[in-house]
């Protein structure tokens, strides 16, 4: 029987919400191209809200001594020299500007007494680089581009989920998506589409994501022949709350840190000194006075003269250091750590990191103006998603591109803090531009009828069952497998199990039954999303098994300590006749110019270095 | 916090769409620390899969599960069930329906779209075509107050306006009244919204019974800081004697 569905044509389709899809729509839209943004959820409450601390842009306006060079280095040491050095220039040149587009739009950011964008300290940011509203830097981000958005002549279908790709060829024309309300079908014609989906931390237990994170805009992608690259690379966010059990996983913003927040262990210990590694010797203050002093100076708005705390140590190394001391014993009572920020007063508290304090004590019961938090790792960011074009975004599919978490270059081994909302405007501006410049000499595609109906089929199917497992209680074991095999520390054994796990899961999820209604059925939703997410945490598992060596957010017990060749190997993921398999390639050798600027702002770090050494002898 | 670790809870919620919804009995194990949120989804994984709730970031911050509980307008991410327990009486169960006035889709979910209408038609931002704007913390902060509204949309599902006399057509609702409080404040826009704040927006429906402020997650004083703020604007250009006087006076041309 074929199922009816509604047709539409558009020159670009964004899939996602979010902030890299708001701003890659707007630029399309601004081109002159027909435009429209398919959301899973309402508009304006993506994932992206969810940004706390800021977004990274070397606007020089909290620090003069940064500027792009030194962004450009920050994110290629933080991303362990893996990072696309393109993607990083085109990044930490672009950024400003989009910044402060932002505030043309509306956005309201926290301002420097001369009247201009403040910024603060995030880690791994050699200057206070971070544009920002209180904590809720997300929500500003989110809240300006969808106001301008629905200003753009943006169509836009609100809770449609994208499950199928059309193509024709190689190329990609189009997508079939369905309702979440009522549960009935639609397929895009469209020249050029862009995802925008967000990452997959949904496929952990313990995580800071929302239920979008089932790597929908990854798996659409792997199923549609495009590549993707370090899906090894997870990124654990050393801080998120750890109790009560309901709120495990939720963010506790890296800017508590940047404020001046103390990490300890049970014994009272400021433990992060004794974690500094080796890459970082001499970045980072050496005692509790430095480290005070640093806070102080930053505090009363002065230039720091003194070296960070190292509580703010890139995002893997300090995620490792709380689980190391939670394993030694020296854990918090719920198995974290302490992060303690009372000493800046409530006054303080409330202006910087309200929805903290709000946070805190309306799910934990905790005032964090007079009492520690206590906090561990979530997963929190995947670095790896669909290997796309620097220049364009565009990935090794004609007609698909990709921006924002589900796109990969930028990050390499670990992100920095930061710039996921620099990445999402710097790169959703970037895929815009170049979908709607490809949209501008195509036809318009027109729409397979078989595809479409084939893949309503697939849809469909949970609906047609009469009996099976609830996919709930799926989706919470699998959560839980990947968080006990695949989770912050990895072994060969444990991820040669998972990958044994995810096929039993993939036969259970192709036989579960959410009930037979196709109105806002959110177990057939979920049913749905199963398949995504068993075949994104195999990418991830297949990646992780490979790389025999611990860099970033790629922790292996087996292989402690980074290799020197796989510093020069990228992990390749593909999907060949039904089956996810993974190649290795050379990371290409970085541009002499650019290698040139590294080499400038690393003197520049050491002569800091050395001149406080020098003072405190 | 009290622990409500092993209590069997009951729960009354509305399941179902059109004439057939009504309130339907569950019952779970509950665990400690839990939010309303956990326990709907407790239902779902264990017992009702096809049940319908909306909810995304379960941190307070993307305003998607609002939900009227034990007939309180809340957000079921930040309600904690040892709170409501407390405010429930012994042996009865807590109910969870969906907000009341917005049209009912299934089960805890409403057709909000009515909102995004309304801020299609608003104005956007009009300052500055140069980058690098200028402006001031405290200029910032009576607007970053407005900005801080994460659309959860409770506060329209408890105006009177709407809730009761259903004046869709006439009133833009609390919402969207914070949104135009934001760009009327901005330091550096140059727009001009009044005359729509009168007619088409309605703000004189409005009569600051303060039901939105009550219930607004994020804490904004949208009658005090906005609402009031808009209709002195309005009083200004429209029923200022004084003022119409000086202006014609200055030759200051506005629209009425």
């Amino acid at each position: 029987m074929t199922e009816e569905y509604k047709k539409y044509e558009y020159d670009v389709i964004v899939i996602g919400a979010g902030g890299a899809g708001l701003r890659a729509a707007i630029e399309s839209a601004r081109t002159g191209a027909k435009t429209a943004i398919i959301t899973k959820s309402l508009l304006g409450k993506a994932h992206t809200v969810m940004a706390e601390g800021g977004c990274a842009a070397a606007l020089q306006n909290a620090d003069p001594r940064d500027g792009w060079k030194v962004h450009f280095h920050d994110t290629m040491k933080g991303s362990k020299w893996l990072a696309d050095w393109r993607m990083a220039e085109f990044h930490a040149k672009e950024a400003p500007d989009r910044v402060r587009e932002l505030e043309q739009w509306g956005a309201v950011f926290d301002r420097t007494p001369q009247n201009t964008i403040n910024q603060r300290n995030f880690g791994g940011h050699t200057f206070p680089r971070l544009a920002h509203v209180g904590d809720a830097t997300g929500l500003e981000l989110i809240r300006t581009l969808q106001e301008r958005g629905i200003h753009e002549g943006i169509d836009i279908f609100m809770e449609y989920t994208v499950r199928h790709l059309l193509k024709e060829g190689d190329r990609v024309t189009g997508c079939v998506a369905y309702t979440r309300v009522d549960g009935d079908f639609h397929a895009f014609s469209a020249k050029s589409i862009v995802l925008a989906t967000g990452g997959i931390t949904r496929c952990w237990s313990v995580c800071s994501g929302s239920w979008e994170y089932t790597g929908d805009g990854h798996a659409l992608a792997l199923w549609s022949g495009a590549e993707l690259r370090d899906m090894e690379f997870v990124q654990f966010h050393p801080t998120g709350m750890v109790w009560p059990p309901s709120v495990r996983g939720i963010l506790v913003t890296e800017g508590v840190r940047g404020e001046g927040g103390r990490l300890t262990n049970s014994e009272g210990e400021r433990f992060m000194f004794n974690y500094v590694p080796e890459m970082f010797a001499g970045d980072h203050a050496e005692t509790i006075e430095e480290s005070d002093q640093w806070v102080e100076e930053v505090v009363s708005g002065k230039l720091a003269t003194v070296r960070r705390p190292p509580e703010l140590l890139t995002r893997d190394v300090v995620a490792k250091a709380i689980n190391s001391e939670v394993k030694a014993g020296r854990g918090s009572p719920h198995g974290g750590a302490f992060l303690n920020i009372s000493h800046r007063g409530e006054e303080a508290i409330l202006k910087k990191l309200p929805s903290m304090h709000h946070q805190f004590k309306e799910l934990a019961g905790v005032d964090i103006s007079k009492e520690p938090m206590e906090v561990g790792p979530t997963a929190h960011y995947v670095m790896g998603g669909v290997r796309v074009n620097a220049e364009t975004q565009e990935s090794n599919v004609p007609g698909l591109y990709a921006c924002g978490e589900v796109a990969s270059g930028l990050h390499g081994a670990n992100r920095l803090g930061g710039n996921s909302l620099s990445d999402l405007i710097t790169f959703g501006k970037r895929a815009g531009e170049y979908a709607a410049k490809r949209a501008k000499d195509l036809a318009q595609p027109t729409i397979d009828e078989a595809q479409v109906q084939s893949a309503i089929e697939v849809m469909l199917a949970p609906l047609q069952r009469t009996e099976g497992e609830n996919p709930g209680k799926i989706y919470d074991e699998m959560r839980d497998m990947m968080q006990a095999k695949v989770g912050i520390i990895r072994t060969k054994e444990e991820m040669e199990e998972a990958m044994e796990d995810l096929k039993s899961f993939d036969e259970r999820q192709a036989t579960c039954f959410p009930g037979t209604s196709r109105k806002y059925n959110s177990g057939w939703h979920q049913a749905l999303d199963l398949k995504n997410m068993v075949d994104i945490s195999t990418a991830a598992t297949l990646a992780a098994l490979t790389r025999e060596e611990s860099r970033g957010g790629h922790t292996r017990d087996d292989f402690p300590g980074e290799i020197e060749e796989w510093g020069k190997i990228l992990n390749i993921i593909y999907m060949e006749d039904g089956v996810i398999k993974v190649r290795q390639e050379p990371v290409e050798e970085m541009r002499e110019d650019l290698k040139g600027a590294i080499k400038e702002v690393k003197a520049m770090i050491a002569e800091r270095a050395a001149e406080q050494e020098g003072s405190e002898k | 916090m009290m622990s409500l670790k092993g209590k069997m809870q009951d729960f009354k919620i509305l399941r179902g769409e059109g004439d057939e919804a009504g309130l339907k009995d569950f019952s779970i194990e509950l665990d400690e620390g839990m939010v309303v949120l956990d326990c709907v989804h407790r239902i779902q994984h264990e017992q009702q899969p096809d049940m319908a709730v909306r909810w995304n970031c379960k941190a307070g911050k993307c305003g998607s599960c609002s939900a009227e509980i034990n007939g309180r307008p809340r957000l079921m991410c930040m309600t904690r069930m040892s709170d409501v327990v407390a405010e429930t009486p012994e042996g009865k169960p807590i109910e969870i329906r969906p907000m009341k006035a917005f049209p009912h889709v299934k089960d805890l979910v409403t057709d909000v779209s009515w909102n995004y209408e309304v801020a299609q038609r608003i104005k956007p931002i009009n300052g500055p075509e140069e980058m690098n704007w200028e402006f001031n913390q405290m200029e910032a902060d009576r607007v970053q107050q407005f900005r801080e509204c994460i659309e959860c949309f409770l506060c329209v599902n408890t105006c009177h306006v709407l809730r009761d006399h259903a004046l869709f057509d006439d009133f833009a609702g609390p919402r969207n009244l914070v949104r135009l409080a934001q760009y009327e404040m901005h330091p550096l826009d140059i727009e001009d919204r009044v005359p729509e704040i009168k007619k088409e927006f309605g703000i004189e429906y409005c009569n600051i019974t303060r039901c939105c402020t009550e219930v607004c997650p994020a804490g904004i004083q949208i009658t005090d800081d906005a609402i009031i703020q808009l209709k002195e604007r309005v009083v200004d250009r429209y029923y200022d004697p004084l003022q119409r006087i000086w202006r014609t006076i200055t030759r200051q041309k506005v629209r009425y």
